[in-house]
Order: C-alpha cells, then sequence, then structure tokens
C-alpha cells in the first residue's frame, strides 16, 4: 500500500522537528520519518546531562517549537511535549533507503519496503549517520572509538581524545574529572568550538586538569600487550608517543554523500567537506527536495531550526525572510545596485571567484562576519608598515598597491573587481608590505582575521584558491617585484608549502641544494658549525628567502637554516628557479648582489663570531624574540636597578605595572624582563572569547574594554606578561604632591572585585612613546625590532 | 655591550649638554675676566654678578625639576585622546618617529649631570672668590657638598650596574634568600640526628644568620661573627671530635650543606652591598637639595633686604 503527503520530512532532528512542527500547525498532510528509534537521536546520544548550548547568540530563533540554552533532558521533554501538542505525525525506526521522482511525485522508500508518496521533501538528515575515522593505521583497534555515551563509564585511565570541536572538548571535559585525559587538536587554536565550551576548556587547562596538543597530527595508534594502546603523533616538537588505555576521536562526520547522490543531489566539487549546491530557499538542484540543517552545512540547532521553519514555508508559497536577513541587510544597505539581501549575495558570488566553493547559506554565514566599505577615490585602506590584518575582497572597483623595495623604487600593481588583498598582512602577521589606495571608487568586504582564519580552515576550496594567488604574491614580494607573470605562473608550479616547527632545520650545512626557500610566516636563523658548536649568524623574518647562495654557485649549501619560531616556507624547484634566473637578467642581477652581500657580511660575521658572542643571539632567540615584533630589554650593565620603568609603568596605566623589572632572565648583561613582546602572532589573540585582543596598525597588541575576564589570554601567552588586574580609580600624583612626598599611590587589592586582563599596550595613548624606556634615567631600557636588536647583539 | 645603545650617561645625543654646559662656562669665564670688579668685595652686586647668580639660581631649579620629572615621567601629562576613528591617525607619521620626540629621563638626568657641574663654575665665579662665615657661604657649601655627592653617584652608576649583574647573574635576591632558606631546613634535619654541640651550632647558625641589615651592615657586605661562618670553621673540628663514633657521612653531607650555604650568603650580602654602596650618596644627595634650596632663599633674601 502506500500513503500520499504533501510534504514527506526525514530525519527527526533539530531542523525536521522544526519544519514538522510548522507543517504540523500549518494543517498540511505531512509525515517526519527518522530512522532511529528515538526523537532527535543526535541530542539523545549526548553526553548525560550535557548543556546544549543555543549559539550563535546574535541570531534569534523563529520556529513552532521552542529552543534555548539548556540540559539535554530538558530539551528533550519539551520537544517531546510540543510535538504531542501540534499533533506532528511521526514515524520512528523508519529508514529511508530511496528517494525518487520529482516535485509533486516523490516516491520514498524505506527500508520495511513500504513506499510513500510526497510532493515535496525536505531533507533534514544531519550528518551523524556517517562519522569520520582517523584513516591512519589501527584506526579500527579494540579501545579506539568514536562515540562516548556516558564519560562516568571510564576512570583512572589515560585517555587520548582527537578533535578540538565541540564534541572532543565536551567529551575530553567530562573524562577530565576521573582520568588523565589529553586533548589533540589539528589546528593551533581551539577555533572550532563554541565559546562557552572554550572558555570551560582553557580554565580546566590552566587547573591542571588535562593536558592539550595542540598542531598535533595523529600518524598511528599501536596496540601493546594487555588493552593498552601507544598513540603516536607528530606535534610540532617532533613525534610524541603517548601511552594510553583508550584513544577517542570526535572528528565530525562527512555528508553521506553517495546516498545523497544516489537521490540525484549534485555537489559542486570532489571535496570530502563540500556541501551540496542550495539555493537561497535550501532547494537542491532537484526541484521540490529541500536540505536543511547540517547536511546543508548549517552545524548549529539554532540556524537547522530555522531553517526548518524556513523551508515549510517557502514550499507553501510565503516568502518568509531568513532569521539573519535584517543583519545582512543592514551591511548592503550603501551598496549601489544592491537592494536586497539576495542581490547583495549574488553579487558576491559573481565578483568575488575566491568565494566561489561556499554555497549562499555559508556566504551569507560569511558576510554576517565581515564589514562592507564604500571608499571613494583615493581613500587609503591600509599603509605600508601597518599592523592591520584583516583580509579585503574588492567588489566593486579598483585598488593599487604601492609597494616599495630596498632600493626605494615604488612598484604599483593594480586590482581590480572580483580580486583581493591583505592576505600577506593575514598570514605572515608583519607589519602591511605595501599601500593599498583606492583608484577607482569601490566596495570592499572587510573581513577579520579571526573569521578568515575559520573560514581557511573550514573550506578547502577557499584555502586553495588563496594559496594560487597568495603564492605568487609572496614569489613576487620576496624576489621581484616586475618579474611577468608568465614566469610567477612558472615559479609557482611545483612550489611547495612547507610548514616547521620552531627548531627544526629547512636544511643543513652539506646538504645539496634542492631550491630557494621563501619565508612566508614566521622567521629562521643562519648558522654555521664552528669548533663543534652551531654559531649563529643571522637572523631573517618572513618576506626575505634563503637558499640561493647554493643555487648561484652550484656548491652544497654552506650553512644550516633553522625555523626561528613557528615558520612556513614556500619551497621553489632549483631547476625551476635557475630557468627563470637564465630568462630574467634584473632578476639574475638582482639575486647575484644580494648573494655577494650576504658572502661578505657572512665573512665579517665568521670574523666577528672568532671572539664575538653567539650565545647572547641564541638567548635572545630563546626568549621569544624570534617571533617578537617589538622587545624590551635592559642593559644591566647601565640598570641602576631604580625601577622607575615599572612604576611609571603603573603610573601610566591606571596602578598596574605591565613589566616586571626584575623577573626574566638574564645573560652577559642583557636582561628580558617579563615584558610584553607584541608577537608577530600573538598567542594571546588565539582564543579571546569577546575577540577583545587587538593590533593596532602601529603594531601594538592591547585589550580592549570589552574583555570579560575569563583568563584565557593570561593562560595562552608563553611570556606570562598579561595579568588580571582590578579595576580602580586611579589618581597619579599632583606636581605638589610629588614635591612635598605626599599622596601614596594605593592599589586596593581584592579577591571578590571583577578582574580584568591587562597587558603592555606600547604606550600606544601617551605621545612621546613607551614610558618604561623614557623613565630609565640610565637609558638601559631599550625597545627594538627583532632585527635590530639581534644585530647588535653580534 | 654599549654598543646596544646610543649612548650612556655623559655621552647622551652625542655630548649634547656637556657642549651646552662648556659654551656656557667658557662664556661665564670670559665675561668674569674682562669685568672691571672681578675679585672685588661686593662682585655680587655688580651686574655680572647679579647674572651669574640669577643664571646658578635657574639652573638650581632646572636641577631640582628633576626630581619631579623623575616622578611623573608616567603620568598623564601629554596623554593622546584615545583614538576614535584609527583611520586617522594613519600616515601622520611612521612607525616609533614620534617616540624620539618625546622627553627621556636619561636625556633630563645628562642635563642634570652636566649642569651641576656648571653650577660649581657659575657660583664661584658669582662668588668673587669671598666667603666668611655667613649664610652665603653656607650656600655655596651646601651646593659644593651636593654636587660632591652627585659625581659619587654618577661614579656609582656608571660602575656598580655591571658589578651587580656579574655577582647575580640570573638570580634575584629573593631567589638566594629562598635557597638559603631550603638550605637552612636541610641542614637542620641532617643535624637533628647529630650530637647536641653540632645541633646547637646548626641552629644558631640558622637563626642568626643575617643578610642586610643596618645601613653600616650593608654597606660593609658582612655580618661580623657570621654564624655560618664560624659553623663551617668549626665543623671540621667537631666532625674530629665526634667523627670516629658518630656517621661521617651525615657530618659530611651538612658541611657541605653549609659551604654551600656560605657561598649563597656571600653572594647574596655582596649584593646588598654594591645596592647599598650605588644607593647610599641618595640618602644625602636628596636633603642636600632641600636644604640648599632654602639656604638660597635665605642668600637671595638677605641679598635684598639688607644689602
Amino acid at each position: 500500500m502506500s500513503e500520499n503527503y504533501k510534504i514527506v520530512i526525514v530525519g527527526a532532528g533539530p531542523g525536521g522537528l522544526s519544519a514538522a512542527g510548522r507543517a504540523a500547525q500549518s494543517g498540511i498532510s505531512h509525515v517526519l520519518l527518522e530512522a532511529s528509534p528515538h526523537l532527535a537521536s543526535t541530542i539523545h546520544h549526548f553526553q548525560k546531562g550535557k548543556s546544549v548550548m543555543a549559539e550563535p547568540a546574535l541570531l534569534p530563533l523563529r520556529s513552532s517549537m521552542s529552543f534555548a540554552a539548556g540540559v539535554r533532558e530538558e530539551i528533550l521533554a519539551i520537544w517531546q511535549q510540543e510535538i504531542d501538542q501540534y499533533r506532528v505525525n511521526v514515524r520512528l525506526a523508519s529508514q529511508v533507503t530511496d528517494i525518487s521522482g520529482c516535485a509533486g511525485d516523490f516516491c520514498i522508500t524505506l527500508a520495511t519496503g513500504e513506499t510513500l508518496h510526497a510532493d515535496y521533501v525536505v531533507l533534514a538528515i544531519g550528518l551523524q549517520g556517517n562519522i569520520r575515522k582517523l584513516a591512519v593505521p589501527g584506526e579500527d583497534l579494540p579501545g579506539v572509538q568514536y562515540q562516548l555515551d556516558d564519560p562516568d563509564e571510564f576512570s583512572n585511565e589515560t585517555i587520548v581524545v582527537v578533535g578540538g570541536g565541540d564534541a572532543g572538548v565536551e567529551n575530553a571535559l567530562g573524562l577530565a574529572r576521573q582520568n588523565r585525559v589529553i586533548l589533540v587538536n589539528r589546528h593551533e587554536e581551539f577555533s572550532d568550538c563554541k565559546a562557552l565550551n572554550h572558555e570551560r576548556l582553557m580554565a580546566a587547562v590552566a587547573q591542571g586538569k588535562m593536558e592539550t596538543r595542540v598542531s598535533t597530527y595523529t600518524e598511528c595508534i599501536e596496540a601493546l600487550a594487555g588493552d593498552s594502546l601507544v598513540y603516536v603523533a607528530q606535534t610540532p616538537l617532533g613525534q610524541e608517543r603517548i601511552a594510553c588505555h583508550r584513544v577517542i576521536a570526535r572528528l565530525g562526520a562527512k555528508p553521506p554523500r553517495p546516498l545523497l547522490e544516489h537521490f540525484g543531489v549534485v555537489f559542486p566539487n570532489a571535496d570530502s567537506t563540500a556541501v551540496p549546491q542550495l539555493s537561497e530557499q535550501y532547494e537542491s538542484n532537484v526541484p521540490g527536495l529541500y536540505i536543511v540543517g547540517a547536511l546543508a552545512g548549517y552545524p548549529l540547532i539554532k540556524q537547522a531550526m530555522n531553517q526548518g521553519y524556513e523551508v515549510i514555508e517557502y514550499i507553501l508559497g510565503n516568502p518568509v525572510e531568513p532569521a539573519d536577513e535584517a543583519l545582512l541587510r543592514a551591511k548592503f544597505v550603501d551598496v549601489p545596485d544592491v537592494f536586497s539581501v539576495s542581490d547583495g549575495i549574488a553579487l558576491l558570488r559573481r565578483n568575488l571567484p575566491l568565494l566561489l566553493p561556499l554555497t549562499t547559506l555559508q556566504l551569507r554565514e560569511f558576510m554576517l562576519d565581515s564589514a562592507v566599505l564604500i571608499l571613494r577615490r583615493g581613500a587609503v585602506v591600509f599603509n605600508s608598515n601597518d599592523y592591520s590584518n584583516s583580509f579585503y575582497s574588492i567588489l566593486q572597483g579598483c585598488v593599487a598597491i604601492e609597494t616599495e623595495d630596498g632600493q626605494g623604487e615604488v612598484n604599483v600593481f593594480g586590482l581590480h573587481e572580483g580580486e583581493f588583498f591583505g592576505e600577506m598582512g593575514l598570514l605572515s602577521g608583519r607589519r602591511r608590505s605595501g599601500t593599498a589606495v583606492v583608484s577607482q571608487d569601490c566596495v570592499l568586504v572587510e573581513t577579520p582575521r579571526r573569521s578568515m582564519l575559520k573560514l581557511l580552515y573550514s573550506s578547502k576550496g577557499v584555502q586553495r584558491r588563496l594559496d594560487e594567488v597568495s603564492l605568487k604574491r609572496v614569489v613576487r614580494a620576496c624576489l621581484d617585484t616586475a618579474l611577468p607573470e608568465s614566469e610567477l605562473d612558472y615559479l609557482v608550479q611545483g612550489a611547495q608549502a612547507k610548514l616547521y616547527a620552531a627548531g627544526d632545520a629547512l636544511f643543513c650545512e652539506g646538504d645539496t641544494a634542492d631550491g630557494l626557500y621563501l619565508i612566508r610566516r614566521g622567521s629562521v636563523t643562519v648558522s654555521r658549525q664552528r669548533e663543534g658548536r652551531e654559531v649563529v649568524l643571522a637572523y631573517l623574518p618572513a618576506g626575505n628567502y634563503v637558499g640561493e647562495m647554493a643555487l648561484v654557485s652550484g656548491q652544497p649549501r654552506s650553512a644550516t637554516v633553522r625555523a626561528a619560531s613557528p615558520a612556513e616556507i614556500i619551497l621553489l624547484e632549483a631547476s625551476r628557479v635557475g630557468e627563470v634566473l637564465g630568462r630574467n637578467t634584473l632578476l639574475r642581477s638582482k639575486v647575484g648582489s644580494q648573494f655577494l652581500e650576504n658572502v661578505r657580511d657572512e665573512h665579517t660575521r665568521d670574523e666577528a663570531s672568532g671572539h664575538g658572542d653567539s650565545g647572547l643571539v641564541n638567548f635572545l632567540l630563546e626568549q621569544g624574540v624570534g617571533e617578537a615584533s617589538d622587545v624590551l630589554l635592559i642593559d644591566y650593565a647601565r640598570c641602576i636597578r631604580c625601577n622607575n620603568c615599572e612604576t611609571s609603568c603603573a603610573d601610566a596605566h591606571d596602578g598596574t605595572s605591565r613589566l616586571d623589572r626584575e623577573a626574566g632572565a638574564t645573560y652577559a648583561q642583557i636582561h628580558v624582563p617579563t615584558s610584553c613582546r607584541h608577537c608577530e602572532h600573538p598567542h594571546c589573540m588565539k582564543d579571546c572569547p569577546p575577540d577583545a585582543i587587538h593590533r593596532s596598525v602601529n603594531g601594538e597588541v592591547y585589550i580592549g574594554d570589552n574583555c570579560i575576564g575569563c583568563g584565557n589570554c593570561q593562560t595562552n601567552c608563553p611570556y606570562g606578561v598579561i595579568q588580571m588586574a582590578v579595576e580602580q580609580e586611579y589618581h597619579t600624583r599632583s606636581v605638589w604632591q610629588v614635591i612635598f612626598g605626599i599622596g601614596k599611590r594605593e592599589a586596593q587589592q581584592g579577591a571578590d572585585l571583577p578582574k580584568k586582563a591587562v597587558k603592555c599596550d606600547m604606550c600606544k595613548d601617551i605621545l612621546g612613546g613607551p614610558v618604561c624606556v623614557r623613565a630609565c634615567p640610565t637609558g638601559a631600557a631599550m625597545r627594538g625590532h627583532p632585527e635590530e636588536l639581534l644585530n647588535y647583539a653580534e | 655591550m654599549n654598543r646596544m645603545q646610543g649612548a650612556t650617561l655623559l655621552k647622551y645625543r652625542d655630548h649634547r649638554y656637556l657642549k651646552v654646559a662648556s659654551a656656557l662656562v667658557l662664556l661665564a669665564m670670559a665675561a668674569y675676566s674682562l669685568s672691571g670688579k672681578a675679585g672685588d668685595e661686593d662682585f655680587g652686586g655688580t651686574l655680572l654678578g647679579y647674572l651669574l647668580g640669577i643664571a646658578a639660581t635657574l639652573i638650581v631649579l632646572i636641577l631640582m625639576l628633576y626630581g619631579v620629572v623623575r616622578r611623573r615621567i608616567g603620568g598623564t601629562m601629554g596623554r593622546r585622546q584615545p583614538a576614535k576613528d584609527e583611520k586617522a591617525t594613519r600616515g601622520e607619521k611612521p612607525f616609533r618617529a614620534g617616540r624620539l620626540e618625546g622627553a627621556t629621563l636619561q636625556g633630563w638626568l645628562s642635563a642634570h649631570i652636566y649642569l651641576g657641574v656648571l653650577l660649581l663654575v657659575l657660583a664661584t665665579l658669582h662668588t668673587g672668590f669671598h666667603f666668611g662665615w655667613n649664610v652665603h657661604t653656607l650656600s655655596y657649601v651646601l651646593m659644593l657638598l651636593l654636587i660632591a655627592s652627585g659625581l659619587y653617584g654618577l661614579y656609582a652608576y656608571l660602575n656598580y650596574p655591571t658589578l651587580i649583574t656579574l655577582n647575580m647573574g640570573d638570580d634575584t635576591l629573593d631567589d638566594l634568600l629562598l635557597m638559603i632558606a631550603e638550605l637552612d631546613e636541610l641542614a637542620a634535619a641532617r643535624a637533628l640526628a647529630l650530637p647536641d654541640e653540632i645541633q646547637a651550632l646548626v641552629q644558631k647558625a640558622c637563626r642568626e644568620t643575617r643578610v642586610g641589615g643596618k645601613f653600616w651592615q650593608q654597606l660593609s657586605g658582612e655580618q661580623r661573627d657570621c654564624p655560618t661562618h664560624y659553623a663551617v670553621q668549626q665543623l671540621p673540628e667537631l666532625s674530629a671530635k665526634y667523627g670516629t663514633h658518630e656517621q661521617p657521612k651525615m657530618i659530611r653531607e651538612l658541611y657541605a650543606l653549609l659551604l654551600r650555604k656560605e657561598k649563597l650568603l656571600q653572594r647574596a650580602r655582596t649584593d646588598v652591598m654594591l645596592r647599598a654602596r650605588m644607593r647610599c650618596w641618595l640618602l644625602l644627595h636628596a636633603p642636600l637639595g632641600i636644604a640648599l634650596l632654602a639656604a638660597l632663599t635665605a642668600h637671595i633674601v638677605s641679598v635684598f633686604f639688607y644689602w
């Protein structure tokens, strides 16, 4: 027998429930099919008592069903009650095996062999049916699991949890109460999980309840005698073997692509992260077949519920606005020829090829984070040497990038509609290498650093497109700004991007030359063996290249090059570089003169290193000078220990000194006090829930007023320069008080007063510059860039 | 390591204040030698005498201002309005250029030193080389003492910092005191099992060893009859006395602990001593400054009212 419905909804997750609730409310004939024996199976499988969050906070909920952040049990109970109340037609344990037909005449086959007929189908099956595995040797060993129902099941075990998403973090937190837990994250930051989880994670780590490994990749899992395992991973510090009882991998799930393709749904590309191409009404390429929720690329409950509601309205022909419509409309309001959000999104799709891999829905999310700038001809977007790190896409108009090379020659290249810029500052964390000026009235999309990094992590397609263009730009910036496009294309073919941890060797003295190394991010040191010791000869930050000496001379490598801070290197093939050098006399002479300069430099440095002290360079690099953009050093041969640097700093910053003169390391009369290094890639910025830490155009890393006092930055800073301080009314003493020695500075202290994070802001708001340096009576305190300092140190 | 910076105090900005001071010295000397009344009893009352006096007074005020600037440089002077629109500040000046414009305390101190020495010349000329038992000469003598203490301070600032670092290396005084306290605990625990005489010796060393102390003790860098030193000297003898039947290993360990402690004590006391010697002159310099100001006021007032 067969039944007829107007709408068949497949999957009783938040999206499906919301859709079914709306359909029931509207009095449409419908059925909600669920493969598992429960409603909301994924949430049903959450940890007992798990709190369910309602992100993104900004987005309003629009659904017939109610939903607010709460505990798993409460939410399930409320939904069950509402399903009964609206008389939703639910069929549990009804797995769909096939969907065929088209709008108005779909035929849905169930695993039981029954068939249903429907005018429309809404697919809200989520991703949990298709869990991603580790894909390394040992992924199926007993003790390696991909689910965790009840964390209290295990105790006194060593457990490796893989995955920095919400599931991984929540499991790790749950297990950490009675186990030793090591949480492994592929990325450098825990940017994939929700803010609240993130906060809890950081707190647990700070209290020593849990260990984490970041930028770490699973290599394999080995079984030992008795049920124990060895988890082998590649960390930035090298291979690590962790003996453990259990590995729990929470790597998310893949779209059940074969199934969808079987239904006739088309995917835009072959990436495993690809989501089906959908219209703005969530309709797939099969007319009448709608897809909402995680399967459409929207993993959050609130988003899925909104879409469930909206999709029913669309099917009924009621043009409702998506919940984020008002927010987006405000962004596009001044853009010429754009009258609606869909116009704007269409414009993005038409004019920004970089974002082509994104679906309309992803584009909307992208725009929620971004700002639209409308600039007149002549406006400056950013200046050369600015320290800003947003990413810009040109929606309309033209922008000229002016760069100046070492000889003071200015090169200008124009960028047109559809191109993007600012990626070099974003990726290298260094100052802008050029000035961006609007050369024709334009509309720009400015995306903040954090959102852009998130997008790059989550969409391989966007990353690939960005890489293609940015690679050429890096080559151009490092080698020669005048190199023709064809040569760039040739060089970039076969170029590899490589990542190095601090201390890793790019190549060693005596190796044969394999190519030219362009430093895209981080910094390197050049060193040579002297009497059994490695003596550092030079320090090079991003934007430079190394390895040209052996290429030009044809000799083996004359020095060892190591990453001084985590570095990203682009390796150009030796043969291609050779050919391009052969064809371009200008570039050849440039590289040649650089080569001669290096030979001369090395000669003088070699002589110097005979009696000089390269230990100091090593010392400074150990103190994090390599990744710094501006460091405070104190020459202890001159420091009279008056602590005027500290007291003046406290005076200038509401009574709390941001530096600790006495703490910190000393080597050969050079002291590195505990004070902010204003890192190129600030560790403190990594996990700031309110995104309160910024870098000003002059490079100062500072904490904004919206700090919530969570303390993540304090935990993340490897140099211990961030403190939590009570906000207080602070009055500096007047001249008369100073003269008569009255009015003591007194900081009120209280454990229960709310605290906020404070750190050095390099006195960016004080005329005359950093007070610590100016307040030093003997000139012992100094601030500078690592290049300056390291060169002096020689 | 002086290359790490532009210049030391004396060489600040290519001897800027040395040049200023030298020029003023030459000017003052030339004027004095050309003056008809040079060496007269009432030279101070001549035009040149007044000029020299006024210049010297102004310099004294500038010198005293140093003390205020030193405490106020981090204050609210010259605070930029928080940039409301970041773009507005863009491109105004290149990175760090603005920084050198701000007053540095090093500049003030360099000026303080050279102007202080200059004062010596100006005030001496101002006296016309006439001295007596009066408030005028009192001011002059106070000034001499002030300058002398300042010159000692200059010597101290140029020399002691290096010595302090050489002595302390990476450690702070607190680190050393902590280590000493730990050694004390260990030594006391070891001594428990040893004869009373040794135990008493160690307890005394733990209880009565001091670092620092009163001003003179700080300056001397040692403790008279330091009990730890005494214990180190006595222990070998006591060891010989009891060593045959008590545990010689325990005594050896105890001896090693005491030796380590003595070495740390020496470093800690040296640190206290160096710091005290680097700072002691301030105890004189600042009060003398106040005293000079008072005497100078009396001098000026009396000159105008009772001439």
